[in-house]
């Protein structure tokens, strides 16, 4: 098994607008994989459908070596949200708590999980403070903790450094690259920040449901005659001539 | 210059959520028209029995309006089966009228038009012994229909809050989350049923208790089958509530179903007297949960109905529940395949 997620010909159209035009796309196993598009690329729906929260009009996705949907493979995706999917009622510890018991930890594992969660963003202070008084930096952190709860084999992050401070934001990503380099994880993010762009492994450039180009960063500078990842994206776009 | 800029926001806001719009002004249309039916109807006869006395009686009591039957003999049981409203029975010139006293308005009605029947044909005032199938004397109309009202204050807050827990869960994007997850799509519904449920158990207690201990209600009837009837009622209402919220994008759009589902049901509950209602009307009170909560309510409360006595009525209640949770369970489809 190569690839960790391969997706063929899926399509998806809300009302009459076609969100997704039919594309193809191989992640490879290990590595962190960007999605990079402008906001309404389609980005978020092409997540979603990896996830199996959206079916498909037309196609089919793979995720290692199972179609989606399939029952076990979302104990092997941890997937985290655009919005922060967060019960605000509850405390960060809470919240961490409940998720982890949906995958059935016994009480010694969820401890244990809660705790390697939490050190990675950073809230293991915070865990007994209601969720609704964290800043939106804190709200974010929590919402990865819970992608990352159940240890899975893929992490699949939408937007995964939105509103969060540089300096925090540099320790995730490294956390990220720890998670590739030591746990031979696959991770997906989507981004339009150029500056995350490159430091994905492999980049695929989505614009308006369509792949426009995918490689390596330095391989699409290349490919593009490009300085930066930016100009490539323009250049793509016609902005650039 | 402000204030028209306001105006405009508000009007075209307005026009923007046509289901606001819609119910803002036909939601009173459709309550004003069941509530012309619902009073327009008249009360319906009065039935009566007689038994061991002669046509003369009979007689007078037709001409007074009753709807007469004399019978060789009659009892108690035949006149809840017949749901006749009051059973007189004449021997050696003493009286004995027993009313049934399901609704007591109706009781007092049957004594006055009796009493004053019976005055015009005797000169001296007849002496009367009374006795009531339900209730006594002194029942008031609030003896009735308060078993309603405690099964409707358990229907409207669980429908309200359950309603409101899974709209924000679908707002907010937890509940996408949470099918992010191994969970099972009849996990989240029972988790919802057995979390809410729990706390509209807890209501049914209080609101029972203090109803029976400090309001003095009657409670005829085992507290155990008043509990297990409302469990069944939030059961309802909870399932209800959690598939109607599919149907709003905004908590103010839920409270909205308050006038399209809530109050409607208030009608057909007994507080206003169903028998008069003309055929059509009843059988829309038949497609209403809370009629068959009311039901068995009034029959366990007021009138000491056995479990097997409002079983009808318990199973109907089960019936819409597992209807409402079943469709709940397939409309999460919606959301993840599996």
């Amino acid at each position: 098994m190569k690839n960790a997620i391969s997706i063929e010909g899926i399509a998806k159209g809300f009302q009459q607008k076609k969100v997704i035009q039919p594309l193809s796309l191989k992640i490879e196993k290990g590595g962190i994989f960007g999605l990079l598009g402008p906001s309404g690329c389609g980005k978020t729906t092409l997540i979603k459908m990896i996830v199996g929260l959206i079916k498909p009009d037309a196609g089919k996705v793979t995720v290692l070596d199972h179609e989606v949907p399939n029952e076990a493979l979302l104990m092997d995706v941890g997937y985290m949200a655009q919005s922060d999917a967060l019960y605000t009622e509850l405390t960060g510890a809470e919240n961490l708590e409940f998720f982890a018991k949906l995958y059935r930890f016994s009480k010694k594992e969820r401890r244990e999980r809660i705790q390697y969660a939490a050190e990675i963003v950073q809230l293991t202070n915070d865990l007994n403070v209601r969720v609704a008084h964290y800043s939106g930096g804190m709200k974010r952190r929590l919402s990865l903790a819970v992608a990352l709860i159940q240890n899975p084999e893929i992490l699949i992050l939408d937007e995964p450094t939105v509103g969060i401070d540089p300096l925090l934001k540099q320790s995730i990503w490294e956390e990220l690259e720890r998670l590739r380099n030591e746990d031979d994880k696959t991770i997906i993010i989507t981004t339009h920040v150029m500056d995350e762009a490159e430091r994905c492994d492999k980049l695929a450039m989505l614009r308006e449901g369509e792949i426009i180009a995918a490689g390596t960063p330095a391989a699409l500078k290349t490919q593009f005659a490009a300085e930066t990842l930016d100009d490539v994206f323009l250049r793509i776009g016609g902005g650039l001539k | 210059m402000r204030i028209a800029s306001l105006v405009t926001r508000i009007t075209q806001q307005m026009r923007r959520d046509r289901r606001t719009l819609a119910l803002f002004f036909l939601a009173p249309l459709l309550i004003l028209t069941l509530m012309y039916f619902i009073f327009d109807t008249e009360a319906s006869d009065m039935k009566i029995v007689v038994t061991g006395s002669d046509q003369t009686i009979v007689k007078v009591l037709k001409q007074a309006d009753f709807q007469v039957t004399a019978a060789e003999e009659f009892s108690q049981e035949k006149m809840i089966e017949k749901d006749t409203d009051g059973w007189l029975h004449v021997e050696n010139g003493k009286m004995k009228l027993t009313l049934l006293n399901d609704e007591p308005t109706r009781a007092k009605a049957v004594q006055m038009q009796m009493m004053q029947a019976l005055q015009g044909n005797e000169k001296n005032t007849p002496s009367i012994e009374e006795k009531y199938v339900y209730g006594d004397a002194d029942t008031k109309a609030f003896d009735t229909f308060s078993p309603m009202l405690v099964s409707f204050f358990v229907f409207f807050f669980v429908f309200l809050i359950a309603g409101i827990a899974l709209l924000k869960e679908r707002t907010s994007g937890t509940l996408e989350r949470l099918l992010a997850t191994p969970i099972k799509r009849y996990e989240i519904v029972a988790g919802y049923v057995i979390g809410y449920g729990l706390f509209a158990l807890i209501q049914t207690i209080i609101v029972v208790l203090y109803a029976v201990n400090v309001l003095d209600i009657v409670l005829v009837g085992s507290i155990w089958l008043v509990l297990l009837t409302n469990i069944l009622v939030a059961l309802v209402a909870l399932s209800l509530g959690t598939l109607l919220s599919s149907f709003a994008t905004t908590e103010f759009q839920m409270v909205q179903f308050i006038p399209l589902v809530i109050v409607p049901q208030v009608f057909f509950t007994g507080i206003f007297p169903l028998d008069g209602m003309s055929d059509w009307l009843q059988k829309i009170g038949k497609v209403m949960p809370l009629y068959y909560a009311s039901d068995a309510m009034n029959g366990i409360m007021y009138k000491g109905f056995t479990f097997n006595e409002v079983l009808l009525d318990l199973l109907i209640l089960l019936a819409f529940a597992i209807v409402f949770i079943t469709i709940n369970i397939i409309s999460l489809k919606k959301y993840r395949a599996l």
